[in-house]
């Protein structure tokens, strides 16, 4: 008994001591500033975890070999802690905890996903914590009044309105007709809300508004509906499950709209997946190779793309990219501040005013950045059975012509 | 058309639920076990013909190679875990099922990664009626095929060494073992035949939906469904109570609206029991 009491306590001393040992642990220690990050490396999100965080990596190699970040008149380098979150909110927020309270970081990049980038941002404004995050879109993150909060991608529901105007654009400025088709998802339902203000701008009308179920991954019903309305777009959102099975079932059931705008094509690989039943998607994106933005970091986009697929052996998703330009916005802040003080570094970001290969970034006062549009990619394929995403809008960065009306399936 | 088309997708879909579904009935009339893992043995089955696929074999075959697999794995599953639960209570099962379920969508998660995937028949479509209707082909390859193995489990259950011991074993298990049936075997079978027949609607719902690590939950929940309308031991209710389900939600889908797809088979669900409770009740005062 007595000796098993003194291991007990010998014990719970050692647990003790180690933990006031790892909290002494801070956000600059000697020549690093080491940033927080809860990732999904495992569960649902860690395909798309991994992106995030190959971005990250990929920036803080590059941006410490190219001198580092020099605040004060000395040079630092980056540092990341990181976690995997498990693709778990509640996870997630308590390691957003953990990183400020237990391992003293000062400042923190996002996770992936608007669900866990929303549970974290209460944790990080609660101790003030600068955060730039990189993967969550959802428009809720931008309306909550967050002061230490900063997104470099463009909000949800700009992800499709793009596709709204070009149709109107081709029907001569006359308005359309839309059927929408949105997974009952936060992220999804912001999509649908942009397309709903695009939809009341141009004067169209909406013939199907269909919520599809978590769970479902059976569209034939709503199908059947858009081949009886006959709409001129049908607007698609459900992640990578929905533009999958959207393709599928659009070409099983020869389904003929002039034109199909998604979201997540990108992730879905789309055209690997369904060859040329996939072809002439439109697929709304953050980023582009092929857009001409510029940095002194990665040069542009088809430089970033080629190092890249030279790292880790795929090309970068828009996951990936704006994940790297989330380290930039970090690096011009802490230089612009010239400092390490939280508040300093919080309002440097928010007067950050830069273009990255990424694209322009500006913050608004919700923090989300203004500075860059969506573009809409078109999914092209030769007759080897190729296919290619090219932009086709915005006009400024197309690379190829939008093929509009979509040949029917009989002319396939 | 319209009705036409919904009602014949109700039906494919509907199929292919009631083959899972039979599967969960089966094991629940003999072993008294409620399989949460249902749909992630669905899932893996998917994975098999979805890899046969990637090899460059056409994913119609994993009909074949997905079941032969899937068998050992319920085997194993059983041998591993479900013989220590099988005397239990039904809650014990339902625990370690779920266990069993957590722990298979972490192992396919960490073994296939996390995208969505499908394979691709190439199978084309069917036009009826002037085009009104469509219905791809893969869906009918699956509902065929989904008719094929019932029809074979049930002639194999009636006629067949095993299959007799497996229904004597689902009558009354203590009455079987003192006949001479080797229960523990037929335990074992009937948990490998449920996980054969899981893998063949897993290689099904592979070539005509998507299949992703964290997909099963739904199928389980489908199938549990399906097997509570049509009553315990009802197997020739299960075909009934799957398409009726199937064309059930289409209906709904179309008229009511996607969102309200699902929650219109739950208050399906309700009103079922609520009226067959209502039955009993009066049969009970009838025998009075």
């Amino acid at each position: 008994m007595k000796i098993n009491k003194i291991i007990i306590s010998f014990i719970s001393a050692a647990v003790i001591l180690l933990s006031t040992s790892v909290a002494s642990f801070a956000k600059v220690v000697g020549d690093k500033i080491v940033l927080g990050a809860a990732i999904s490396l495992t569960g649902k999100y860690s395909s798309n975890g991994v992106h995030t965080q190959n971005g990250y990596n990929m920036a803080v190699d590059r941006i410490n070999s190219m001198g580092g970040v020099k605040v004060g008149g000395k040079t630092y380098k980056f540092d990341i802690i990181y976690y995997d979150d498990e693709s778990n909110p509640k996870r997630a927020a308590q390691l957003a905890e953990r990183l400020i309270s237990q391992d003293g970081v000062e400042f923190m990049l996002g996770p992936y996903s608007s669900g866990l980038t929303k549970a974290i941002a209460p944790v990080t404004e609660k101790y003030g914590v600068p955060m730039v995050e990189a993967n969550g879109a959802s428009r809720s993150l931008f309306t909550k009044g967050y002061k230490y909060l900063f997104a470099v991608l463009a909000p949800a529901n700009l992800y499709l309105d793009v596709a709204i105007d070009l149709a109107v654009e081709k029907n001569n400025g006359k308005p359309v007709t839309v059927a929408m088709a949105f997974e009952q998802d936060a992220f999804s339902q912001d999509v649908r809300l942009g397309v709903l203000d695009a939809i009341k701008r141009t004067g169209s009308k909406k013939v199907i508004d269909d919520k599809l179920p978590k769970e479902l991954n059976d569209m034939a019903a709503t199908l059947v509906k858009v081949k009886q309305m006959k709409p001129d777009v049908l607007v698609v959102s459900g992640h990578t499950k929905g533009a999958l099975t959207a393709i599928r079932q659009i070409s099983e059931m020869k389904v003929d709209v002039p034109m199909l705008a998604m979201t997540h094509c990108d992730a879905a690989k789309l055209s690997k997946q369904h060859g040329k039943n996939s072809q002439y998607a439109l697929c709304a994106s953050q980023w582009h190779k092929t857009l001409t933005y510029k940095d002194d970091f990665f040069k542009d986009g088809m430089t970033y793309d080629a190092d890249f697929t030279k790292e880790f052996g795929y090309a970068p998703p828009y996951q990936a990219a704006e994940s790297s330009a989330a380290l930039l916005v970090f690096k011009d802040a802490f230089e612009r501040a010239n400092s390490f003080d939280q508040k300093k570094v919080r309002d440097a970001l928010a007067a950050t005013n830069m273009q990255t290969f990424y694209g322009n970034i500006k913050f608004a006062s919700g923090g989300q950045n203004v500075d860059k549009p969506m573009v809409l990619f078109q999914v092209m394929c030769d007759d080897g059975g190729k296919c290619e995403n090219k932009v086709v809008a915005p006009t400024k960065w197309a690379s190829a012509k939008l093929i509009h009306p979509i040949p029917s399936w009989s002319q396939r | 058309m319209i009705s036409v088309q919904a009602c014949l997708d109700g039906i494919l879909l509907g199929i292919l639920f009631a083959l899972i579904a039979y599967g969960m009935a089966l094991q629940w009339g003999v072993m008294n076990i409620i399989n949460i893992a249902q749909g992630d043995l669905v899932i893996l089955g998917g994975y098999i013909a979805y890899f046969m696929y990637l090899y460059g074999i056409h994913p119609a075959w994993g009909v074949i190679v997905s079941p032969i697999i899937m068998f050992f794995v319920g085997i194993a599953i059983y041998k591993l875990v479900i013989n220590k639960v099988v005397d239990r209570d039904l809650f014990i099962s339902i625990l370690a099922t779920f266990g069993i379920s957590i722990l298979f969508m972490q192992l396919m998660n960490f073994a296939f990664g996390a995208d969505v995937v499908l394979a691709n028949s190439d199978y084309g479509t069917t036009m009826l009626f002037n085009s009104n209707v469509v219905l791809p082909n893969s869906k009918i390859f699956s509902a065929f095929i989904s008719i094929l193995f019932a029809i074979c489990l049930v002639i194999y259950m009636k006629k067949s060494k095993l299959g007799r011991a497996i229904r004597a074993t689902a009558q009354n298990a203590r009455a079987a073992k003192i006949l001479g049936v080797d229960t523990e075997k037929v335990y074992a079978a009937t948990f490998g035949i449920n996980a054969a027949l899981c893998g063949v609607a897993g290689a099904l719902i592979s070539i005509t939906f998507t299949i992703h690590p964290y997909m099963g939950l739904p199928y389980t929940i489908r199938s549990f469904m399906i097997v509570i309308i049509a009553g315990l031991g009802n197997l020739p209710g299960v075909a009934m109570s799957g398409m009726g389900l199937g064309v059930f939600e289409e209906f709904a889908d179309y008229i009511l609206g996607t969102e309200f797809r699902i929650g219109s088979v739950f208050l399906l669900l309700v009103l079922i029991l609520v009226y067959r409770r209502f039955k009993l009740s009066r049969k009970r005062e009838y025998l009075k």
